[in-house]
């Protein structure tokens, strides 16, 4: 049994804290919890915090703190970090379900590709953590029965604003990128404006509701 | 104000302006940009008087760059293994500083290192993303790339006189790097964990600003189920075919590949300017040891900036470069 929380050196000017090894819900919340109560605290030398799935990020400055001080100022917060409410914003992003792995996806997991576009549209999302690239954010969790492995070839060049999917996770592209994960449809949203002072639509901890935009059903019915 | 205007003639790719890189922003999946050798990156700065942190310097990649003065004049500092000055045809040698005035041409030639640092003892007029000039290579965000054709506008010009720098105590090839291990090597398995320190790497042509690909040792993770966790400079990533890359200043913020190691970030900068196929081990240290070492680097860096900032003269590159040799000689 791991007992957790973990801490972890990142060479010498940071500190990994974890408090799971897998995606999951509770442990997610439970880090973007510690996430601000450790931003709110900021103990000293701290110059930046990163979450993830399971683990926050502390950077340091050397010259300042070290890894045992920070573990410590950060061990005696662990214990208010609960996966309570998230205290993330709304958004709805639109999107038209026309993407070219539509019907790839739909037939892999044995639904037509309206069902599909019917259980991702009833979904409750939320932002997970933000990582890779800008304004890139990893939503969850997908319905069950719309995880799928990633596809055995990387696709080149899948345009940003496509709305992808693998594993319980989904994510709309902020940047023409290849991937493996399946393309199911395409959103005009702009979740990444560099021009603006706050140029990030998502957050971590924001909750997610995605809209039928545009004629989805209508598109597969017709190319059915 | 004294202004001066330089235009691009040519540049080698990944060209860009730098300032010390952008922070606070990871958690958005922007990494934080600026120098690859920050050491070098300040050196330029100093050298020109410019502030450490807010201070922009061209980063000059193995192709160099031509600039020609179209305007005014402005003093500048080269900095970097291996980049090597030319003003009008003559020679200026590397780690160096002088003034460029309307009509002349500057030419930088890399001789040894892959990244160099050029900048003006001006305020240069650039984009800011964020707050912040750093170029963020993937998106191009930021001042920008330094391009044929590019005007280069700078304000509250200053001379400076001719003069070489005192290179820094660790210029020399690195051959013995400093890692803490992990954070994730438990993907690998035991053989593999003592395999980083036996087997030597060796650096490859592949580079960027994102990362340098590393040959060697075979290390492939035991398996690959880690949920992603966000990544640093220095962290030695090895993905599922057992390729290996070192993590630089455009680094993805995170990741699902395991890092087995991470090198000490001055350690890493100087992995970094290694030539293809260079050869060197690795050996770890503890935390609080990697800890001790930042500091006391720091502190000789410290001291090393302000005779860069101080060095006047030629002469002073002489002496300068005496006290250097006696400083390898206790490997600083």
């Amino acid at each position: 049994m791991t007992d957790w929380p973990l801490f972890r050196a990142v060479g010498e000017a940071a500190l990994l804290v974890e408090l799971g090894d897998r995606i999951d819900d509770a442990v997610n919340r439970r880090i973007l919890a510690l996430d601000a109560l450790v931003a709110q605290a900021m103990p000293g030398g701290v110059t930046e915090l990163v979450p993830a799935y399971a683990s926050l990020l502390l950077h340091f400055d050397p010259l300042v703190t070290d890894h045992a001080a920070v573990e410590q100022a950060v061990r005696s917060l662990v214990p208010r970090a609960v996966a309570g409410a998230l205290q993330g914003r709304e958004r709805v992003i639109p999107v038209r379900y026309n993407g070219p792995d539509l019907e790839a996806a739909a037939e892999r997991l044995g639904l037509a590709p309206a069902e599909l576009v019917a259980r991702h549209l009833a979904g409750q999302y939320r932002v997970y953590m933000c990582g890779f690239a800008p304004g890139y954010a990893y939503l969850g969790t997908l319905d069950p029965a719309l995880q799928l492995p990633r596809k055995l070839e990387i696709v080149r060049d899948v345009p940003a604003g496509s709305l992808i999917i693998a594993g319980a996770q989904c994510i709309v592209t902020t940047q023409t990128m290849p991937t493996g994960w399946w393309a199911i449809g395409r959103s005009d949203a702009i979740l990444f404006d560099p021009g603006l002072t706050e140029p990030f639509l998502l957050a971590p901890g924001d909750r997610v509701r995605f809209v039928d935009e545009s004629d989805g059903v209508r598109l597969v019915a017709e190319g059915g | 104000m004294a202004a001066a205007r330089l235009r691009v003639e040519a540049a080698g790719p990944l060209t860009t302006l730098q300032d010390a890189g952008r922070r606070g922003w990871m958690r958005f999946g922007v990494s934080r940009s600026g120098p690859v050798d920050s050491l070098a990156f300040r050196a330029a700065l100093a050298a020109v008087g410019a502030d450490a942190d807010a201070g922009v310097a061209i980063e000059l990649s193995m192709g160099g760059i031509v600039l020609t003065c179209v305007e005014g004049a402005v003093g500048f500092a080269l900095t970097g293994p291996g980049f090597a000055a030319e003003l009008d045809g003559v020679s200026l040698g590397c780690w160096a500083a002088g003034s460029v005035t309307a009509g002349q041409r500057l030419v930088v030639r890399a001789t040894a290192g892959n990244w160099g640092y050029l900048a003006f003892a001006g305020a240069s007029e650039v984009l800011r993303w964020l707050g912040r000039a750093a170029t963020h290579a993937a998106s191009g965000l930021g001042a920008g790339a330094m391009t044929a054709g590019r005007l280069l506008r700078l304000e509250g010009c200053r001379m400076l006189p001719a003069r070489g720098l005192p290179m820094p105590g660790d210029a020399a090839a690195i051959t013995t790097v400093r890692a803490v291990l992990g954070p994730q090597e438990r993907f690998f398995s035991a053989a593999d964990v003592a395999r980083l320190t036996r087997d030597g790497f060796r650096t490859t042509p592949s580079m960027d600003r994102m990362g340098l690909v590393l040959e060697g040792s075979s290390l492939v993770p035991a398996r690959l189920d880690m949920p992603s966790e966000p990544i640093v400079f220095g962290n030695l990533q090895v993905d599922g075919a057992g390729r290996i890359t070192l993590l630089l200043a455009d680094h993805q913020t995170s990741g699902g590949y395991p890092r087995i190691a991470t090198l000490l970030a001055r350690d890493a900068e100087r992995v970094a300017q290694l030539p293809a196929g260079a050869e060197f081990r690795i050996v770890l240290v503890t935390a609080a040891e990697a800890v001790a070492i930042a500091r006391a680097e720091a502190g000789r860096q410290r001291a090393w900036l302000a005779q860069v900032a101080d060095a006047e003269t030629l002469e002073a590159r002489l002496m300068g470069q005496n006290l250097i040799t006696a400083r390898v000689d206790e490997d600083w």
